[in-house]
């Protein structure tokens, strides 16, 4: 297991293999795996779709594990490790429309200043219990962070998909009230 | 309940031990700094109307007035756990650093574990490991709520624990909060008198003394160790360090807490212990109104 992965022949950096952590590559240059995103194409999918600071993720780096998923770490780790997780998920890649996990936008979704949809109390409520609402929106279509406000300032809920007039609540089942 | 009565020479007041044994726990959580600081988590109480009573030992520590705090708001956004108070601390007499490589050898569902994280601000790398890969996706369920980045999750037997999947040799802290015959926690989960029996409390024994030897052995030269269980039998506590103490290169070192405790037991049915167990202590329920612990804190010799 560790030879591969000190060996220059680090699997998890040739192809992308399901159990295993691959680090994302800096920038396209830098891409060994097919079809994975780099980390400079993650900072700007936030920064243009959200306006999240790339600084927002300097203490953290990027991962994947099985098609498409990608991950925030802090900690110390080598690409190749096999592991069950390393942090939290953040994005799901490899689709037409990126779209940002829940614990992304309550973690690094503070920072957002594009794309978010303001929802009243009752409409908070009704979006944590993973209900779809109408709702006015003047923005783009697509995913979106919802937010309302909390102890006197504005915190992100969930991410959300806004599409003819309604506003689909994707939060997961296990962290949905009932 | 008959089991406790075997801890009567062990309590001075040993009816009110029995007693708080036997009234529910109170509601208590632990802020999430990670997330949100304490007054803004107290703001955020305040105006959905829920009181809370602060503990003076732990600024992070709180008892709310509700008895299911996970359909409040600041609960939603990860800003609380719930995690009953005495067990916020070990993590507290681990006292991680900034930067530094953690290791929680027995994780699951990862109270402690997201408690260190926080701790250390989100930074450096704990290491959560449980056996139980049921248990770990609720630890996993739970750094996605809180929002914990610096959680590396490994599913092995920490008995023979390998750090190869890591860039590092040793750890510089490691918390083992091991499974046990969990009698402190009867005043939450009645089925304990009924499961207890002391097979299940030697067999456990024997798990403990592996995984507390190779936390010991993963932890770098003058690094901590921090062995806890939430269980009152001696075979369980100041017996696996004894044996531990004997085995590996450590020492059992006092540690301060504001909560009341009696010290670690140096004999018990006719065993002897090396006396520095009584460094270790013992949270009797009756003291601080929480569940049965016991802590103890090593330092790592050559
Ligand atoms: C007291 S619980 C840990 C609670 C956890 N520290 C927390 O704060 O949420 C003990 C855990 O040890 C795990 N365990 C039991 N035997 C183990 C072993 N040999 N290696 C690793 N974990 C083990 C169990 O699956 C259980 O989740």
């Amino acid at each position: 297991m560790s030879d591969d992965r000190d060996g220059g022949g680090r699997d998890g950096d040739r192809e992308n293999v399901g159990e295993r952590f691959g680090r994302l590559p800096a920038t396209a240059d830098e891409r060994a795996v097919p079809g994975r995103a780099t980390r400079e194409e993650v900072l700007a999918y936030f920064e243009e779709r959200f306006g999240i600071p790339r600084g927002s993720f300097d203490g953290h780096t990027f991962w994947e594990k099985g098609a498409g998923k990608l991950w925030a770490y802090a900690g110390e780790a080598d690409s190749g490790i096999e592991v069950e997780a390393l942090g939290i998920t953040l994005l799901r890649t490899r689709q037409e429309h990126w779209k940002p996990t829940t614990s992304a936008a309550l973690r690094f979704g503070g920072a957002a200043t594009e794309n978010v949809i303001d929802l009243g109390e009752s409409e908070a409520d009704a979006f944590v219990r993973g209900h779809d609402q109408r709702i006015e929106w003047d923005g783009d279509w697509g995913y979106l962070i919802a937010a309302h406000q909390l102890a006197g300032e504005r915190e992100p809920l969930g991410v959300g998909l806004y599409l003819h007039g309604e506003l689909r609540s994707v939060v997961p089942k296990g962290r949905q009230w009932d | 309940m008959e089991f406790l009565d075997r801890y009567e020479s062990l309590v001075d007041d040993h009816e009110a031990f029995v007693a708080a044994c036997s009234e529910p726990l109170p509601t208590v959580v632990r802020v999430n700094t990670i997330r949100a600081s304490v007054e803004r988590t107290l703001l955020a109480l305040d105006d959905a109307g829920i009181g809370y009573e602060r503990r003076g030992w732990n600024d992070r520590v709180l008892e709310l007035d509700v008895e299911k705090p996970g359909r409040t708001w600041p609960y939603y956004h990860g800003w609380l756990h719930g995690q009953e108070e005495v067990s916020s601390l070990p993590a507290a007499v681990l006292d991680p650093g900034e930067r530094e490589r953690v290791w929680d050898a027995c994780a699951a569902p990862g109270g402690k574990a997201t408690q260190l994280s926080a701790l250390m601000e989100d930074t450096g790398t704990v290491v959560a490991n449980d056996q139980n890969l049921g248990r770990l996706s609720a630890l996993r369920h739970n750094a996605e709520r809180l929002g914990v980045t610096n959680l590396a999750v490994t599913c092995a037997d920490a008995r023979n624990y390998s750090l190869s999947p890591f860039p590092f040799e040793a750890f510089d802290r490691t918390l083992v909060d091991a499974p046990c015959s969990c009698e402190g926690t009867i005043r939450k989960n009645r089925d304990v008198a009924e499961e207890w029996s002391l097979g299940h409390v030697e067999s456990v024994a024997g798990i403990q003394k592996g995984v507390l030897r190779r936390a010991v052995q993963a932890t770098r030269e003058g690094g901590t160790v921090v062995y806890s269980t939430c269980t009152f039998a001696p075979e369980e506590n100041e017996a696996v360090l004894d044996h531990v103490l004997s085995a590996e290169s450590c020492a059992v070192v006092p540690f301060e807490t504001e909560l009341a405790h009696d010290p670690g037991v140096r004999e018990w049915r006719g065993a002897e212990y090396d006396p520095s167990v009584e460094h270790a202590r013992r949270f009797y329920p009756h003291r601080n109104d929480t569940g049965g612990f016991f802590c103890a804190k090593l330092e790592v010799g050559p």
